[in-house]
């Protein structure tokens, strides 16, 4: 069973990927900002992250910015998941190394073929 | 909104004359939603009064713009990857190989809808430009809807649309992000793509087709109606073609014009020994 840790602020989104996730046969762990996130990580590393831009006490481009510069074995895969969704954006994310992006609101169907692309569905 | 038999039947009928396609009990569910807005939009209050003017057919754009709401114009980019796969990776080489003469592949995307999987094929097309350097790639996409096919043209996208089934690279190489949330697909992919109203019941387009895509179309056909559509299909295809079919639909007891390609499990290759059958029934 792949394992996603899902970030971000807003309980509703959280409960929403929980379950198209769990639908997937994935293992979900939540976080509520990017700084609880790299704890998770810490202990336990996920296949792939589900990630929010706007964020308090760390945004998501901060996260993943920290995430990148670590020395891990493996790297998660990570999904950026906003409502960021203009291409200067998009470009940034990518440039930051998001392995993926997905716009909100979005439906199982484009999460599903999302981490298909990233090799981890 | 109710609906009742009689306005369900009505309906039913006018979308099979048109298109050749049934409005199963399964599908009448969808009635409701499908015409909420074309109702509200033109002040239609009421069933009644949508079936009324239909039937008294003083209004004859009506009766095209219902069917039109009616039809199911699902489809998204890349729709099931591993059977494009079988397209990319296992027709085309054999294709490159076999045409290598004429230099010329034709494709007819036939049901095409808002053109996603159209475009998908001039995507691997371009991305792959090297391999397909001083080829002539011929794709023809073909839609009953006029609807479907004026929006597939103009190649702009929602937000929801542009992301189901493209990689976030293949989105930003080939959409530019426009007001409203909209994206809008590259010149150089529409000009790759002829789009063209067409009904799958009537005599197919002009060309022989190397590839013919035709996925989740047939399921809306009666059983009489989608062998004569695989007739269709077979007298439009090379001798040597493919037809790929959507997820869960077969031609089996469908005549034997296209047989399983035992290389590539999911596609179906025309069965050059059998010539089709002279067509009854169809116009």
């Amino acid at each position: 069973m792949k394992s996603c840790l899902v970030v971000d602020d807003s309980k509703v989104i959280r409960k929403v990927a929980r379950h198209i996730l769990e639908t997937l046969n994935f293992s979900v762990d939540e976080a509520e900002d990017g700084r609880q996130a790299l704890s998770r990580i810490e202990t336990k590393m996920p296949d792939v992250v589900l990630l929010d831009w706007n964020m308090p006490v760390m945004s998501g481009m901060e996260f993943l910015r920290t995430l990148r510069q670590q020395d891990f074995d493996v790297q998660p895969k990570v999904v950026f998941c906003t409502t960021e969704n203009d291409a200067a954006h998009i470009r940034a994310a990518i440039e930051a190394g998001a392995d993926e992006y997905v716009m909100k609101p979005f439906d199982r169907e484009t999460l599903e073929s999302k981490l298909q692309i990233v090799g981890v569905a | 909104m109710e609906v009742s038999d009689v306005s369900s039947r009505i309906l039913a009928g006018l979308l099979e004359t048109r298109t050749g396609q049934q409005l199963t009990m399964s599908r009448r569910w969808r009635i409701e939603t499908a015409l909420g807005g074309l109702m509200r939009d033109r002040g239609i209050t009421s069933m009644d009064q949508l079936i009324t003017a239909l039937v008294a057919g003083r209004e004859p754009w009506l009766a095209g713009e219902v069917v039109d709401a009616l039809l199911n114009n699902e489809t998204f980019f890349f729709r099931d990857r591993a059977a494009f796969d079988l397209v990319l990776k296992g027709a085309l080489p054999r294709l490159q190989r076999s045409r290598e003469a004429e230099k010329k592949i034709s494709i007819w995307c036939a049901g095409c809808s808002t053109g996603q999987e159209a475009y998908s094929l001039a995507m691997s097309f371009l991305d792959e430009r090297v391999r397909w350097q001083g080829w002539k790639i011929d794709i023809l996409a073909t839609d009953v809807s006029r609807t479907a096919i004026e929006r597939a043209r103009e190649g702009v996208y929602s937000q929801l649309e542009v992301q189901r089934g493209l990689s976030v690279l293949q989105m930003m190489r080939w959409f530019t992000d426009e007001e409203g949330q909209q994206w809008r697909i590259s010149k150089q992919l529409r000009d790759m793509v002829r789009f063209d109203v067409h009904n799958l019941t009537e005599a197919p387009p002009k060309g022989r087709f190397d590839v013919i895509l035709c996925r989740n179309v047939l399921l809306y056909f009666s059983e009489a109606t989608r062998t004569a559509v695989f007739q269709r299909l077979a007298e439009a295809s090379a001798p040597d073609g493919y037809l790929m079919l959507g997820a869960g639909e077969t031609i089996i007891g469908h005549g034997s014009d296209f047989v399983i390609d035992p290389d590539n499990r999911g596609l179906y290759i025309r069965n050059a020994v059998q010539q089709p059958a002279p067509l009854s029934g169809l116009a």
